[in-house]
């Protein structure tokens, strides 16, 4: 089969590999009709996420259909399923809880050593997003083998195009939970960084969750001129000082809730930021961390904090003073997709949620690594990039 | 356990302990090794189930990776082929010491091992939680401190092999079967060679 794969910093290309085959009782093998480029795959083309190896084929957000099932499948041939980007097996303590990207048993456990090192625990798999997280090989492909099958993916009724389904698989319960994570109260005020797919999605969310205001910040202009379009009021903090305008437009009080959907890469030419640079340069530090520092600084007093940003390693110059101080909550994690995935079907299906608007670029998985330098170089006017195997 | 007032005051196992003689406060009885090995987890199955797979030393080899074979001699005899470094075997009869149902198994190793080892598997019932099983193992690295390095390098270390069989153990317990990002059966039979 064809496979988006990585080869190191800006080196992605399409090989031909081996076909996925059944491995396990409860696995399928699905044919890829729809598969997007998540901001959280630029941290890979970046090369700011270790445990890459030349050759993992990428992509965590894909869909299509079943053309292979194990004898402990529950899917049928010919079905149409969204794969949560999240591996998990139903079985554990923690998919009891529903927490399932804490899931016990998606990780292999040679790869949980990496996971208990680093945070104590290990996670739970993911595909194609580094050997931290298992080493499954990604959606950006046109097949892939989905482990767990009885669990994940979940099959999309007749005459529903990809086109409205695909971000169940990542984006849309992340902004889902995001909001969640927030835990917003009617007529809250609800402050959004970053207006990628999971900040606008957070903003949609948000709404209706009963958030009476929604302040979207970001620098891109197409990407606030889409927050707006949601009922949000906008901030591009290249025009305007994000503190100094949110405090303005709370009354002096700060917002309810805060939510940092920027991450790892944030950009922004501030004196702290500039300073993580430097030491992401010479490995004093991994992540740099603008946005979730100004938004703890701007959450009103007993106020809280969502991150659905993705962070990986250790920080400092956290406020933790302010935290502390001001008495907040942060709630934060992967996404438990598994979770959310149903009811986020039925509010699509009802026209309550439209994800189709994201969609700024379709292509053929063979122009992959032109959609990851596009999306790379561009993110105004590239929003999101669906490939399609077969497309040209 | 608690058996050793002068240096432990404190309620951690033997296998955490910084100081003082933790093999001899492992209720091992007859123990034979210096290198100390202690892994829990906590399994979502009902205790008896647990104990029962885990009983059936035929079943060990399909979730512990570096054992090649177990043959049951009789009731308390086993004959255990394990890969050591650089593509060699070792081997030795273990016999049971000790054993109490759904509650432990205790071992050593008879005369003659390739590797002296004693240890003992102890299964707790917890409730909701499922069963927590703790291995603890004592052996004596073949080639003393250098052999010990040596075999971390190919990571056929009994520290770093209890975690993981242990993790696949769990894995096949909860789930039926062990999870791997191979995607093709060569690459499968690569990792687990």
């Amino acid at each position: 089969m064809r496979a988006l794969a990585w080869h190191g910093r800006h080196d992605v290309r399409v090989d031909t590999v081996d076909d996925p085959e059944i491995l396990n009782p409860r696995d399928c093998i699905i044919k890829v009709t729809s598969t997007a480029i998540c901001g959280s795959d630029l941290h890979l083309y970046d090369g700011y996420i270790p445990t890459m190896k030349a050759g993992d084929i990428l992509g965590h957000e894909f869909m299509g259909e079943v053309v292979e099932t194990g004898p402990k499948s529950t899917l049928q041939k010919g079905q149409r399923v969204v794969v949560p980007f999240t591996i998990a097996c139903g079985s554990c303590y923690h998919c009891g809880k529903h927490q399932y990207s804490a899931c016990d048993n998606g990780n292999p456990a040679d790869n949980q050593d990496i996971g208990m090192e680093l945070y104590g625990q290990p996670m739970s798999g993911l595909f194609g997003y580094s050997h931290l997280t298992g080493g499954y090989a990604g959606g950006q492909a046109e097949y892939v083998r989905v482990p767990f099958s009885d669990v994940g993916p979940i099959v999309i009724p007749d005459g529903v195009d990809d086109d409205t389904v695909l971000f169940l698989s990542d984006i849309l319960p992340t902004g889902w939970m995001a909001a969640e994570n927030a835990d917003i109260e009617p007529g809250d005020t609800v402050a959004v960084w970053g207006c990628g797919p999971v900040g606008l999605f957070a903003v949609q969310s948000a709404f209706l969750m009963g958030a009476a205001r929604v302040i979207a910040i970001d620098h891109f202009p197409k990407r606030l001129e889409l927050a707006k379009k949601f009922g949000a009021e906008t901030i591009n903090y290249e025009e305007s000082a994000v503190y100094e305008a949110l405090m303005t437009m709370t009354g002096g009080i700060g917002p309810d809730a805060v939510i940092d959907s920027v991450g790892l890469e944030a950009h922004g030419f501030f004196v702290d930021n500039v300073i993580d640079q430097i030491k992401k340069s010479t490995f004093l530090g991994t992540d740099r961390i603008h946005s979730i520092r100004q938004a703890i600084v701007a959450c009103r007093k007993g106020g809280r904090v969502s991150m659905p940003a993705v962070y990986g390693g250790i920080v400092d110059k956290f406020p933790l003073g302010a935290f502390m101080e001001k008495g907040l909550t942060l709630k934060t994690g992967q996404t438990h997709v598994q979770h959310y995935m149903p009811a986020l079907l039925n509010a699509i299906m009802e026209g309550k949620i439209d994800t189709t608007f994201l969609i700024s670029h379709r292509m053929d998985l063979e122009d992959a690594p032109k959609g990851y330098k596009m999306f790379h170089d561009d993110q105004n006017e590239v929003t999101k990039i669906v490939l399609k195997p077969g497309f040209n | 356990m608690s058996d050793d007032p002068i240096v432990h005051g404190d309620d951690a196992p033997p296998s955490s302990w910084k100081k003082g003689d933790a093999p001899d406060a492992m209720g091992i009885g007859d123990t034979k090794g210096d290198s100390i090995v202690g892994r829990t987890v906590t399994i979502n199955r009902p205790v008896g189930e647990v104990f029962a797979y885990f009983r059936d030393f035929t079943n060990l080899p399909t979730f512990m990776e570096n054992v090649v074979s177990i043959e049951v001699l009789d009731e308390a005899r086993s004959h255990w082929v394990v890969k050591a470094p650089a593509g060699r075997t070792v081997e030795w009869d273990a016999r049971i010491t000790d054993e109490a149902q759904d509650r432990f198994i205790a071992w050593t190793s008879e005369p003659g091992a390739d590797v002296a080892n004693s240890g003992r598997v102890d299964f707790q019932d917890a409730g909701a939680r499922g069963t927590v099983v703790t291995a603890t193992i004592l052996y004596d690295p073949p080639g003393g401190i250098v052999g010990k390095i040596v075999a971390k390098m190919f990571q056929r270390e009994p520290a770093i092999q209890a975690r993981r069989d242990l993790r696949r153990f769990k894995q096949l317990m909860e789930t039926g079967e062990i999870a791997t990002s191979a995607y093709t059966a060569r690459q499968l039979e690569e990792e687990t060679n």
